[in-house]
């Protein structure tokens, strides 16, 4: 739902015919429950940081999805290019020792 | 509340690129908003999320109409909530759009300068608090039937959106449903009210599933991008299917002499909408399109100092900031 490319700015529309004077876009990341990791649930516009979490709690939590809210404006996030997907996870691939089920314990070691 | 379904163009594309993307889909896999895809794809989905969002957030205008009037409290709340989820179901498909490399307050532009269109279904208007049952019994019941197929969409921001949404239409319809059941077991005056809400809803209705797709080669195209999963005509059985035994549980009559059970094929036969009607609004002729514009074009122009006041605010606390530091 969301764009998590830094190179497509909102404010830097040089491309676009009229200048806009537009909101950035935030990337929103919710903690569904205690103890869970905060996942990306979306994004959205606002002028700010704090205009950006009021601005989730609308969007993203009107049915108790969540008890903590991150927001992080989309351009200063960096990703990976899909064309890297092989050399970049190529390395890990080919380690199949780094799996428990690489090794054979017989059964008379007991559970491990 | 519902994504027309729109044409796509076929475009001269890479054709090895093209094979790769095309794989990719037959596979199931989700296309992502960096990989690569054929600019008819894009152009396709830009228009048809663009165009979904917008029918989210004119959608609001029907029922906004009754939030002052509802007839008690807890029904007032509840409208309250139903057309907030609305404009929350706006926002996520804009954001999906936008990561097709177009922006949210340009696809407004297009909104209001008429370039984009919304769904016809909210040219209609809403006269009687029955009205309220019926959108949601009907509209948001032919919604939740297009969006279900679109969250297996190929594009995974759009399956998302899809997903999230469609969470949230199943109150909408039980509500309206909810309201059609008090007001078809009232008072006679009540239960005629709500029968003539079904009257005036009924094709309008059946016409938000588009115009029958049998000759369209577009649709093709989209059905095998997975942009589309269902033709438009097995969608509206589907829905005429899934409503006839609602409104005979209410007691109330479909306004369709001709609608009859057909046990060979297992399906209700039903009469068409008026299609000349639907162009006639889709072009502009319908009895709210002028209304539904002006208050959109009312808003984006009254709310200007507000979305440039917090932007100026923002921009002066983050001036300080720096010199702060
Ligand atoms: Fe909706
Ligand atoms: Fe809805």
């Amino acid at each position: 739902m969301s764009s998590v490319n830094p190179g497509a700015l909102p404010q830097s529309d040089e491309a676009q015919p009229k200048k806009r004077n537009e909101w950035p876009l935030w990337e929103v990341f919710i903690r569904g429950q205690h103890g869970m990791s905060h996942r990306h649930v979306g994004s959205l516009h606002a002028p700010d940081a704090d205009m950006a979490i009021r601005n989730a709690r609308d969007v993203y939590t009107r049915r108790n999805e969540g008890v903590s809210i991150w927001v992080v404006e989309a351009r200063h996030i960096a990703a990976s290019s899909p064309s890297d997907k092989g050399p970049l996870y190529e390395p890990s691939e080919s380690k199949v020792y780094r799996h428990p089920t690489f090794y054979d314990i017989p059964d008379e070691a007991g559970h491990m | 509340m519902y994504a027309q379904m729109i044409q796509s163009e076929a475009t001269a594309e890479d054709p090895d690129k093209l094979a790769a993307f095309e794989a990719r889909i037959a596979a199931g896999e989700k296309i992502e908003p960096k990989d690569w895809m054929p600019a008819g794809y894009r152009k396709t989905l830009i228009r048809q999320i663009g165009q979904h969002a917008h029918s989210e957030i004119v959608g609001q205008l029907p029922e906004g109409n009754w939030i002052t009037r509802a007839p008690t409290l807890e029904r007032k709340a509840i409208l309250l909530a139903k057309v907030q989820d609305e404009a929350g179901h706006g926002l996520y498909l804009y954001c999906a759009a936008e990561t097709l490399g177009v922006s949210r307050d340009e696809l407004t532009e297009m909104l209001l300068d008429g370039r984009m269109k919304y769904s016809s279904i909210f040219n209609y208007p809403t006269l009687t608090w029955a009205d309220m049952g019926a959108v949601g019994w009907l509209v948001d019941g032919a919604a939740i039937m297009n969006q279900v197929p679109l969250q297996r969409t190929s594009y995974g921001p759009y399956s998302r959106a899809m997903i999230r949404i469609c969470k949230e239409e199943s109150f909408h319809q039980r509500q309206g449903y909810d309201i059609m059941m008090k007001m078809a077991f009232g008072t006679p005056a009540q239960k005629r009210m709500a029968q003539d809400a079904l009257n005036r809803f009924w094709y309008p209705a059946l016409m938000m599933f588009g115009p029958s797709d049998k000759e369209s080669v577009h649709s093709a195209q989209s059905m095998a991008w997975k942009i589309k999963m269902n033709t438009n005509d097995e969608l509206r059985q589907k829905f005429v299917d899934e409503t006839v035994p609602q409104a005979e549980y209410l007691g109330l009559t479909v306004p369709d002499p001709d609608l009859k059970w057909n046990e060979e094929r297992g399906h209700y036969d039903f009469s068409e909408p008026d299609w000349s009607e639907f162009f006639d609004v889709l072009k502009g002729n319908g009895p709210c399109n002028a209304d539904r514009m002006e208050a959109r074009q009312q808003a984006w122009a009254e709310g200007q100092w507000v979305r440039d006041g917090l932007m100026a605010h923002a921009r002066k606390r983050a001036a300080r900031r720096v010199a702060a530091e």
